[in-house]
C-alpha cells in the first residue's frame, strides 16, 4: 500500500475545518446532562469532608477524632496530614491544608463529623508579605531563583585583571550615562488563584484490587502512575475517566494528595468515595500563580529605543520559595544590554502550579509597562514606542508580524481617533479615558496523541483517544477532522474521549490539546482512508489515488460516472472492522501541526478618578494561530482569555493577612472576579494570511491570556497619567497612586 | 469557610410554615414563633416532603438542614445545578421555585415542600440552551446551566431587555472560562426573537 502523506484539505475544499461548527456537547452542557466528576453519584458512595488548617504556619500536635467519630453516619476518621497518636507534631506551611478527612453517609454528615474534630495546634510566626523584598532578607525568606547578563559585543571584554561584576557595573552605568532617556520604576502583579469551579477532587471506588476513578483532570491518560506510585500498584490497576472537567487552567494534572486519601479511605472502608475539594479549600490549596515584584530600570535612545535594560524582581510560589521565571525579561523585547536577576521569597502559602502561560503574563505585566513609561516620559505616542522596539525583541523573526498585528489592533480600537499624550485627555466630569498595548508569545507546540479509529463493515465510524476536553471543545475538534477527511457529516462520526482505557494523549496544558488531537486523528483517518480506497480501487477497476472521499460518498476525482457510497464501499471491508492506531509523538516534524505564535492586545478604559473604578471600554486581540480549525470555539477561547486578563488586572488577588498569614478572601463573594458587566466591548480578530495556513495547527489556549494584563494596565495610566504600579488595580491602589502623584 | 452544605440550621429542629417567608424566619426560636403564629410547627429529624420538580411529583427524605441542592443532586440525580459556592455568590445552583430564580444551594429543603422547582433539565425544548449552543456561550460548562436558568427568568422578566439591561441584569452568576461576551451575544439574539 502506497505510504500516506499527511495534509489538511486545500482552503477552498474544506467543508469543516475553518468554519464555525457549534460544540457536539453543548446541548448537554446547558440541560445538565454532561455528568462532571462531581456529579457522579455511585452505589452506596460515602461522601468525605476534610478539615482544612486554619493557620498558615504551625505544628500539628494532636487531633481528637471521638466526637467526629460519635456523629450519627460517620462511617470513618482519616488523618491525612496530621499526627497519629504518640507520633511527632507535623509542621503545616500553608492555611488550608488537609488535616483530617471525615467520611460520612451525606455531605451534611460529613461536614458535621469535620465541625467535631479537636485539634490542637503550636503556632509558629507565619511571613507573606511577598512584595516586601527587605522584609523577606530580614527574615531570611529569600532564595536566589536565577539570573544573567548579555552585553553588547561592541563594548568588548573584561580585561585579565578586571573583576567580571564591576566591569560588567560599569558598562551598564557607562550605557545608561549615554541614554537620552532613563525610566526608574516599580511594577507589581499579586498572586491568584485558578478558582476552578468543579473544585479539585474525584469519586471513584474499587474492583477487588483494580481503581476505578472520576477525576476532575486535564490528565486523563498519565494520572494513573500518580495513584499507582502513591498506593503501591501499579499503573495497570487504575482506570482514570473524566468526560467533563469543570475548569483546570493548569491546576488538575496529578491525583493530588486529597485524591489519595480518597482511595484510601475508599479501600478501609470498602465503599466508593467521593471527595471534593470546598470552596474555599479549592481557593487555598487548589492551584495559584506566582506573584511578581519589579524594580527596573531602562535606558533609551533618541527614538525611544531601549539600549540597556537592568531588573530585579521578587515574588512568591508558596513555601518552596521561588518567583516567576528570570528567563523572560523583558518580555518579548529584547534590547541589546540587559541584566536581570531575580529573587524568590518564601512564604507560608501552598506552592503555586502552572497557570494558564506559566510566567508570561506575569513577566508582561510587569515589564510592558516600564516600556510605556517610556513613552510616557518622552511625551510620545505608545504605540510607537512599541513599534520602534520591535528591532529588538527575543524572535526577531516576528518582528514584521507584530508590526502588522499591532497595526490591525490599533485600527480596530481606532487608536488614532482615540490617543492622547498620558494624562492630557479630556475629562468628563471625573473620568478620564485611555488606551494601552501589550503583546506576547506562545509555542503551543502539538502533544503526543494516539488514536484508535474503527470503521465499521455497515460503515459507522468511532473513535478512541484519552484525551480530556477543557472546554476548548476538544470532543468537536476531533469528530471535525475525522468528518472532513472521511467526507462524511460531522453526526455520523462517535468520538470516545476522556478514559485512560483509550489510547494515550498528552495533559492539556500548554496550548498542545488541540493540535495533539488534530495530528492523531488526521493520521488516523488519513490512513484508515488509504486503506478503504485500495478496496474501493479494486471494484471500481480505477487507480486507488484517484478517489476522494465526499459527501458520504466515494468517487473518481474528476469522473463523476464512477462512485460509490460510503456504506457500499464500508461493505467490501469483509466482516471484521477496519482499525487503525494512529500515532504521533510531541516534536516529530509534522506538516499537520508547529508551534510559536505573536499576539497583540489593547484596551481602552475609563478610570474614575473620584472612585478609583476603571472601567473596561473595549480591548481588542489580535492573534495569529496557524490553520483555524474550529473558528467558533476558537473565538470562544480567545474572549475568555481576555476576560481572565481582565481578571487578573482589575480584579482578583490573594489576600493573606499580614499578621497571621491567613487567606483572608477565599470565597467567591470576597475574591473578586469579573461578572458579566464588567467586560466591556471585546474583538477578536485572526491574523491568518495565506501563510498562517501552512503551518499548520498551533495551539491557542494560552497566548490571548498573557498581553491583556499589561494592555489594561498602560492605559489606565495613560488615562490618568499615573502609574498604578501593582495589579490587580483596585479602586484603593487607584486612588493611592493618584494621591501619591499630587503629592 | 463553607465546610458545611448545610449550615446554619441543625439536623434538628426547623419551623415548617407554608410560605417562603416562614423559611427565612428558621432562626428564630421555636417559642417565639409559635407565639407569633400558632399555625407554625417545629419539625425535627428525617422528614419526607414532595415538590414537584419539572412537572412530576417527587418525595424526598430531608432533614432541617438539608438543601434542596442536596435533594436535587443527591436524591434526584438532577446534577444540572451545581454546588460552586454554597453562599450562593456564584449563581451555579440557580433554579426556579414557583417561577422564581432562587440558589438550591441556600435555599432548605423543607422551605420548597410542596411547591414547583424547575431545573436546566426541563429546559431541553427552551430556546435558551439552544442560543446558548449557537452562540457557544459555554466553555468547561460547569456553570452552564446556572446561567441558563438564569437566562430563562431575566428574559421572563424582560422579554425585551436591551444590552445595557442584560449587562446589568445577569452579574449574580459567575463564568471562570470567561463566556460572558458569547452569552451575552446569546441573550441578545433571544431578545431578537432569533
Amino acid at each position: 500500500m502506497a505510504e500516506v502523506t499527511y495534509s489538511w484539505p486545500e482552503n477552498h475544499k474544506a467543508r469543516l475545518i475553518g468554519k464555525r461548527v457549534s460544540r457536539l456537547d453543548g446541548m448537554e452542557k446547558s440541560t445538565g446532562a454532561a455528568k462532571y466528576t462531581y456529579d457522579v453519584n455511585l452505589p452506596k458512595q460515602l461522601v468525605v469532608r476534610a478539615l482544612g488548617c486554619p493557620h498558615a504556619h504551625c505544628r500539628v500536635i494532636s487531633v481528637d477524632t471521638s466526637a467526629a467519630e460519635r456523629v450519627p453516619g460517620v462511617v470513618l476518621v482519616h488523618l491525612i496530614k496530621a499526627p497519629k497518636p504518640g507520633d511527632d507534631p507535623v509542621e503545616i506551611r500553608a492555611d488550608g491544608t488537609l488535616l483530617v478527612a471525615v467520611a460520612g453517609e451525606t455531605e451534611a454528615i460529613a461536614a458535621e463529623g469535620v465541625s467535631k474534630l479537636k485539634v490542637k495546634y503550636e503556632l509558629l510566626e507565619s511571613f507573606v508579605a511577598d512584595h516586601d523584598l527587605q522584609a523577606a532578607e530580614a527574615k531570611k525568606r529569600t532564595k536566589k531563583a536565577g539570573g544573567g547578563i548579555e552585553l553588547d559585543e561592541a563594548l568588548g571584554e573584561p580585561g585579565d585583571d578586571d573583576d567580571e561584576e564591576e566591569w560588567e557595573e560599569q558598562k551598564v552605568q557607562e550605557l545608561f550615562a549615554q541614554s537620552k532617556y532613563v525610566v526608574e520604576g516599580n511594577y507589581g502583579i499579586d498572586t491568584i488563584t485558578h478558582c476552578c469551579l468543579e473544585p479539585h477532587g474525584s469519586t471513584l471506588h474499587w474492583e477487588g484490587d483494580r481503581l476505578k476513578v472520576n477525576l476532575s483532570t486535564q490528565n486523563v491518560s498519565r494520572t494513573d502512575d500518580g495513584y499507582a506510585d502513591a498506593l503501591k500498584i501499579s499503573a495497570d490497576e487504575v482506570d482514570v475517566h473524566c468526560e467533563y472537567i469543570g475548569g483546570g487552567f493548569g491546576s488538575k494534572f496529578k491525583p493530588d494528595y486529597w485524591g489519595i486519601a480518597a482511595a484510601e479511605i475508599a479501600k478501609k472502608a470498602g465503599r466508593p468515595v467521593k471527595f471534593l475539594l470546598t470552596r474555599d479549600q479549592e481557593l487555598k490549596i487548589g492551584g495559584n500563580r506566582p506573584s511578581g515584584f519589579i524594580d527596573v530600570k531602562l535606558g533609551a535612545d533618541e527614538n525611544g529605543v531601549v539600549q540597556v535594560w537592568d531588573s530585579h524582581h521578587w515574588g512568591t510560589s508558596g513555601f518552596n520559595g521561588s518567583t516567576v521565571s528570570v528567563g523572560n525579561f523583558p518580555y518579548v523585547f529584547r534590547p541589546k544590554n540587559w541584566r536581570r536577576r531575580a529573587t524568590g521569597i518564601i512564604t507560608d502559602n501552598e506552592p503555586s502550579v502552572a497557570w494558564r502561560a506559566p510566567n508570561h503574563p506575569q513577566a508582561c505585566a510587569i515589564t510592558q509597562t516600564a516600556y510605556d513609561d517610556l513613552a510616557a516620559k518622552m511625551h510620545a505616542d505608545s504605540l510607537d514606542i512599541f513599534l520602534r522596539n520591535l528591532e529588538n525583541i527575543d524572535s526577531p523573526e516576528k518582528s514584521l508580524v507584530y508590526a502588522e498585528q499591532l497595526r490591525i489592533g490599533a485600527d480596530l480600537i481606532d487608536w488614532r481617533k482615540h490617543w492622547h499624550l498620558h494624562g492630557k485627555g479630556k475629562r468628563r466630569g471625573s473620568v478620564v479615558e485611555g488606551l494601552g498595548i501589550g503583546i506576547h508569545k506562545w509555542g503551543g507546540t502539538a502533544n503526543s496523541s494516539n488514536c484508535l479509529l474503527k470503521i465499521h463493515p455497515d460503515g459507522g465510524v468511532e473513535s478512541y483517544c484519552g484525551t480530556q476536553d477543557l472546554g476548548t471543545g476538544t470532543r468537536t475538534i476531533c469528530a471535525m477532522v475525522l468528518a472532513e477527511t472521511l467526507g462524511l457529516p460531522i453526526e455520523a462520526v462517535k468520538v470516545n474521549i476522556g478514559s485512560s482505557t483509550y489510547p494515550f494523549s498528552g495533559a492539556s496544558g500548554g496550548s498542545t490539546t488541540v493540535g495533539a488531537v488534530s495530528e492523531s486523528h488526521r493520521r488516523a483517518a488519513q490512513e484508515v482512508l488509504a486503506q478503504l480506497f485500495e478496496l474501493v480501487a479494486k471494484k471500481l477497476e480505477v487507480p486507488a489515488d484517484k478517489l476522494e472521499a465526499s459527501n458520504g460518498s466515494i468517487s473518481v476525482v474528476d469522473y463523476s460516472g464512477k462512485a460509490m457510497s460510503w456504506k457500499q464501499a464500508c461493505s467490501l471491508i469483509g466482516i471484521q472492522p477496519l482499525e487503525v492506531t494512529s500515532i504521533y509523538k510531541r516534536g516529530d516534524d509534522s506538516p499537520l501541526s508547529s508551534s510559536n505564535v505573536a499576539g497583540c492586545q489593547m484596551a481602552r478604559v475609563a478610570v474614575d478618578t473620584d472612585t478609583g473604578v476603571v472601567k473596561i471600554i473595549k480591548m481588542v486581540a489580535v492573534q495569529d494561530m496557524g490553520l483555524v480549525m474550529n473558528r467558533k470555539t476558537a473565538e470562544s477561547q480567545v474572549y475568555g482569555a481576555m476576560i481572565m486578563s481582565i481578571a487578573a488586572a482589575l480584579f482578583e488577588q490573594r489576600i493573606n493577612d499580614p499578621k497571621t498569614g491567613a487567606f483572608i478572601n477565599s470565597e467567591l463573594d470576597s475574591y473578586r472576579l469579573p461578572r458579566l458587566g464588567d467586560t466591556g466591548e471585546l474583538v477578536v480578530h485572526f491574523h491568518e494570511p495565506e501563510s498562517e495556513r501552512a503551518r499548520g495547527v498551533i495551539g491557542l489556549g494560552e497566548p490571548p491570556a498573557i498581553s491583556g494584563g499589561a494592555a489594561i494596565a498602560n492605559a489606565v495610566c495613560n488615562a490618568t497619567g499615573v502609574r498604578v504600579p501593582t495589579l490587580p488595580l483596585t479602586p484603593k491602589r487607584v486612588l493611592d497612586a493618584l494621591r501619591t502623584a499630587k503629592g | 469557610m463553607s465546610q458545611q452544605s448545610s449550615q446554619g440550621v441543625s439536623r434538628r429542629g426547623f419551623l415548617k410554615g407554608s410560605g417562603a417567608a416562614v423559611a427565612a424566619s428558621s432562626v428564630v426560636s421555636s417559642t417565639e414563633a409559635e407565639a407569633a403564629a400558632p399555625g407554625l410547627q417545629v419539625v425535627s429529624g428525617e422528614t419526607s416532603i414532595t415538590m414537584k420538580v419539572n412537572g412530576k411529583s417527587m418525595a424526598a427524605k430531608v432533614e432541617p438542614r438539608t438543601t434542596l441542592l442536596d435533594v436535587l443532586r443527591y436524591q434526584f440525580d438532577l446534577t444540572g445545578a451545581k454546588p460552586v459556592s454554597l453562599g450562593g455568590s456564584s449563581g451555579a445552583s440557580t433554579v426556579l421555585v414557583g417561577g422564581k430564580a432562587v440558589m438550591a444551594s441556600t435555599t432548605l429543603a423543607l422551605a420548597v415542600a410542596g411547591k414547583e422547582v424547575t431545573t436546566c433539565e426541563s429546559l431541553g425544548g427552551d430556546a435558551v440552551p439552544s442560543a446558548f449552543v449557537e452562540h457557544d456561550a459555554q466553555q468547561c460548562g460547569f456553570c452552564t446551566p446556572g446561567f441558563v436558568v438564569a437566562v430563562r427568568a431575566f428574559l421572563n422578566k424582560y422579554p425585551n431587555a436591551t444590552e445595557e439591561q442584560i449587562r446589568a441584569g445577569l452579574n449574580g452568576n459567575i463564568c471562570r472560562c470567561g463566556t460572558y461576551a458569547n452569552i451575552l451575544q446569546a441573550v441578545i439574539s433571544l431578545v431578537k426573537g432569533n
